[in-house]
């Protein structure tokens, strides 16, 4: 664990009240990679993810952002610097998906700076990048499941930020959709260079565009790594109780989880 | 550099100057324009209507100075001071509703559900009842009584953040205790305090005076301006704690501003015209729907409350022979005008 | 295929010694009988709670009289001892009508609240009480009614007729009453009332000298006669209420959810209302506005035996009662040779309480 990333877990224990999810755990973001979280539900994946965005504040041990607690930086400043998209976020009623999308720039202004070029270009970018362009007008109630996504996702990437968060960023989608959503969150990490973590449940796709796999079981992480040392049999009995085989995936070469077949004889 | 242009991301207009940008929704503009139009029209009105009528010439002669002496006296003594504190008065009560409604991301919540009312009833029948105060001192009981129970609410409420369910929910215990007290005061005293009292819990315009205006519009004037500047992290709220902090809002400090804000404002308003409670209810419903906006719309409910507020004083000056305190008619004229909208919402799909 | 189970002894170390460590710290989530044991034990700690109310309703007051004494009035009664009277046709009454009118108030605040799934609404939302009060000012002002028996019918009536027009306003235009609507077309039309109310006491002080005592509340001026009159309606309001309790836990999952679990949402919706309005309705006509039983035993309830709604229908169906009653006994003797109204003790003993509460509860977000 190199401690020259940018954003680093260290030794930090997560509760909700009195109830523990994670304890004493740590973790160091890869900076440049896109980073898979994996794990069965409940596991503490989104608690993880809270943490490393300054919303949940550790019981113990620390989350540094570039060596600072990220506790101590303002939050504005976190927010130029880190994006996260929750699980179910709230739409407002009756927004439009422009103004849905707009605020996203909310930590670059004020009520002087209400609209810049920069912000203008921004969201034209997140919007083409996502294709939602030609539902600037609609409003969100309107939307399908999947176009809703797109939108969000937009939204958190009108932040402009170099590190982005996003808590299973796929589920309401059909594969076709996911791909799109996922092939996106590579070109953001490829061209731009931004450093991207996602938490995921379809372990191939988490294959396949994961630089670097996070495997978490009640609350601790049992395996990290490329997916290739990841995604093993025997780690995935021990991460999910799952029974199967690891093949390699012949388009893209990464592995790729095959369930076992139960017979019920 | 400096240009009005139409951002290519939404129907919206930019104004741009060096570092300063402002973002106008023509929607926004032209419900704002329609709003302030009709709050001229009905300020015109109540100066000239009354038990003594003036021609619309007449007032402006008096404006220009060339009116007649009785002309200047109405206008100037009685009628003006009463409109503009009325107007101070309703913007401020239709404001704080707007900033309490979005707080609590609940139609239903008004000032009087964090008990701010309450109390200033209770302060208010206090200084009734027991010392046989009127007028001024009447207002600054309702204020102390007010703060007092809000600030009692906040403390209560605050445990390691400011979380607004909990904060409504211990606004209404503490609210309906101290009430309690102001019914108790009620049936134990002698049946003309208890009509001052009463008339007082309404709500009036009646007798207002400069100082009435110069106080109000200095509270207005002052935290008008904070609130609105506060509008943009204020609506980020709504979308949840953990995406309103991920976009760098500082949820407990904007949380606590604008509560603040939103109390002193409604005492300012107690002050000025008595417990008015309805035109906060109403306002901030009414300005989101005719604006369509998807935010709370600070600047549209101060319009509406303003509105609401002199259009109730006016009816209550010219609709009876005995003249009704105006808090009478907010309710009278609000809500018809909430069911309306409601209805026609409905038709369009929009709830 | 070689599905292997073996794995290194420290991996498996560390994914175990964590579960454990979580297992120990969060003391495993009580099975759902256990649960359901501790809710039947509450219930029953709550019904032993409103007897010994009852008996200290019936012991209380200007003059205290002994427990034995109490028992013989009921089962022995003799009319020639003052305290037997006492108990008979003062303590007695009062008690049965406060426990009948806590429990309305209470089980129609908990119908409220899960139909228009909002926590700040109370039945007083549906225009009961705005209708209530407009009906007696009426009736004060133009029928010259100076006796709270009086007043009966006419706040009763006032109430139905209330809160059908608030459920027909808001289910004007398209589609069904959604919460929202009927939540603020309540607040309207109960504003618009209060207004008229008000603008009707301020022109008139007879009126006001009248209502300030109806408007508070109290248990003292109603009579078995009332009750027994009044007693079909809050029966029938008893049963469809329960009747649409069964349905109401499908209703707080949202209205798809709803139907796709089979619910009825236009029943279920027409039962509960009719349900409130007959049970306020009644209570109202009773005892006068008494506003904070609906709103806050709902949320007492809940924070004793979760958010089930046929649970929470009972607990605040004995909830409802021993507050209110309590709240009764002490306005007996807080302020000697005088009684404080029921209306106003409940506030005054029921809003710490209900702070109380609130700061115990974990909040979610709204």
């Amino acid at each position: 664990m190199s401690e020259e990333n940018r954003l680093n877990a260290h030794n930090v224990t997560l509760a909700y009240g009195e109830r523990l999810i994670i304890d004493d755990l740590s973790v160091s973001i890869p900076d440049g990679k896109v980073t898979v979280i994996i794990g069965p539900n409940a596991c503490g994946k989104s608690t993880l993810l809270r943490a490393l965005a300054r919303l949940l504040k550790p019981q113990a041990g620390e989350v540094m952002l570039d060596g600072v607690e990220i506790g101590k930086i303002p939050t504005r400043k976190v927010a130029k610097r880190l994006g996260l998209l929750p699980q179910t976020p709230i739409a407002p009623q009756g927004i439009l998906v422009s103004d849905l999308v707009s605020r996203g720039r909310t930590p670059h202004q004020s009520a002087f700076q209400q609209w810049s070029e920069v912000d203008e270009e921004a969201v034209l970018d997140a919007m083409q990048a996502t294709q939602t362009l030609d539902l600037a007008d609609r409003r969100i109630e309107e939307l399908s499941g999947g176009q809703r996504q797109r939108v969000w996702i937009a939204m958190a990437l009108a932040q402009q930020t170099e590190l982005l968060l996003l808590d299973e960023p796929t589920t309401f989608l059909d594969l076709p959709h996911q791909i799109e959503v996922l092939n996106l969150v590579r070109k953001l990490n490829r061209q731009q260079g931004r450093t991207i973590v996602v938490v995921l449940h379809d372990l191939n796709l988490a294959c396949r565009y994961a630089d670097h796999i996070v495997a978490m079981r009640e609350g601790a992480i049992v395996e990290q790594g490329v997916p290739k040392n990841v995604i093993t049999v025997d780690v995935m009995l021990r991460v999910f109780g799952l029974k199967c085989d690891v093949i390699t995936d012949h388009l893209s070469g990464t592995p790729m989880v095959v369930p076992a077949v139960e017979d019920y004889i | 550099m400096s240009d009005l242009a139409k951002t290519r991301v939404s129907n919206a207009y930019i104004w741009r100057r060096n570092f300063f940008s402002v973002r106008l929704d023509p929607r926004t503009i032209w419900a704002s324009l329609a709003l302030l139009i009709a709050v001229l029209i009905v300020a015109i009105w109540s100066i000239s209507a009354g038990d003594f009528p003036m021609s619309i010439a007449d007032i402006f002669a008096s404006f220009l100075g060339e009116g007649q002496k009785s002309h200047d006296f109405v206008i100037f003594k009685l009628r003006l001071p009463r409109l503009l504190t009325g107007l101070a008065v309703g913007a401020a009560f239709g404001m704080s509703g707007a900033i309490f409604q979005s707080l609590a991301r609940n139609p239903l919540a008004s000032p009087d559900i964090i008990g701010f009312n309450s109390g200033a009833a209770l302060g208010a029948v206090i200084m009734i009842i027991s010392f046989g105060a009127t007028g001024f001192m009447v207002a600054v009981g309702a204020v102390t009584g007010g703060l007092l129970t809000a600030i009692l609410v906040f403390v209560l409420s605050w445990k390691g953040g400011l979380n607004p369910y909990r904060l409504v929910l211990v606004g209404i215990g503490i609210g309906f205790t101290v009430y309690a007290g102001v019914s108790f005061l009620m049936t134990r005293t002698d049946i003309f305090y208890a009509a001052a009292a009463q008339h007082w819990l309404t709500g009036t315009l009646n007798a207002r005076i400069w100082r009435d205006v110069y106080m109000t519009w200095l509270g207005f004037g002052l935290l008008a301006p904070l609130a609105l500047g506060l509008q943009m992290s204020l609506n980020r709220l709504e979308m949840g704690d953990d995406m309103a902090r991920a976009l760098g809002i500082r949820i407990n400090i904007v949380r606590s501003l604008m509560a603040l804000i939103g109390v002193l404002m409604v005492s300012m308003a107690v002050a000025g015209a008595g417990p008015i409670g309805f035109v906060s209810l109403v306002a901030g419903p009414i300005a989101r729907r005719l604006t369509l906006s998807s935010g709370a719309c600070l600047g549209g409910a101060a319009l509406v409350g303003a509105l609401v507020l002199i259009g109730a004083d006016l009816m209550g000056r010219v609709a009876f022979a005995a003249q009704l305190p105006a808090g009478v008619f907010t309710a009278v004229i609000g809500a018809p005008f909430l069911l309306w909208l409601l209805a026609t919402q409905i038709r369009k799909g929009a709830m | 295929m070689n599905l292997t189970t073996s794995t290194s002894a420290t991996d498996d170390l560390r994914g175990d010694v964590a579960a454990n460590r979580l297992a120990e710290r969060n003391k495993l989530m009580s099975p759902v009988g256990h649960r359901r044991m501790l809710r039947v034990v509450g219930f029953f700690c709550l019904l032993g709670l409103l007897g010994l109310t009852i008996i200290a309703s019936l012991s209380i007051g200007a003059r205290t009289i002994a427990f034995g004494v109490v028992l013989e009035a009921l089962w022995q009664f003799n009319g020639d001892l003052v305290e037997h009277l006492v108990v008979q046709d003062l303590r007695l009454p009062r008690t049965i009508i406060g426990i009948v009118v806590g429990a309305s108030l209470a089980v129609s605040g908990v119908l409220m609240q899960a139909i228009t799934r909002n926590p700040l609404a109370d039945p007083g939302l549906l225009g009961v009480n705005a209708g209530a009060s407009f009906a007696v000012i009426l009736a004060i002002w133009l029928l010259g009614i100076t006796s709270i028996t009086g007043l009966v019918w006419f706040s009763f009536f006032g109430a139905g007729f209330v809160s059908i027009l608030v459920y027909m306003l808001g289910s004007m235009g398209r589609g069904a009453a959604t919460p929202v609507r009927l939540a603020l077309a309540g607040a309207a039309l109960s504003a618009l009332l209060y207004a008229l109310t008000n603008s009707i006491l301020l022109t008139n002080q007879k009126v006001l000298d009248v209502f300030r005592f109806w408007n508070v509340g109290s248990l003292l001026g109603g009579n078995y006669n009332i009750l027994l009159e009044l007693s079909p309606f809050i029966i029938i309001g008893m049963l469809v209420s329960l009747i649409a309790a069964s349905s109401l836990n499908a209703m707080a999952l949202g209205d798809d959810a709803a139907k796709a679990l089979g619910t009825k949402l236009m029943l279920t919706r027409i039962l509960t209302l009719l349900g409130v309005t007959l049970l306020c309705g009644a209570s109202v006509a009773i005892a006068g506005p008494i506003g904070f039983i609906g709103l806050v035993i709902p949320h007492a309830a809940r924070f004793w035996c979760g958010p089930d709604q046929r649970w929470l229908i009972f607990y605040a169906l004995l909830l409802g009662p021993i507050v209110l009653i309590i709240s009764d006994i002490v306005g007996r003797v807080i302020l000697p040779p005088g009684e404080v109204q029921v209306g106003i003790m409940t506030a005054l003993i029921g809003g710490p309480l209900f702070v109380w509460i609130v700061r115990k509860m974990r909040m979610a977000q709204l």
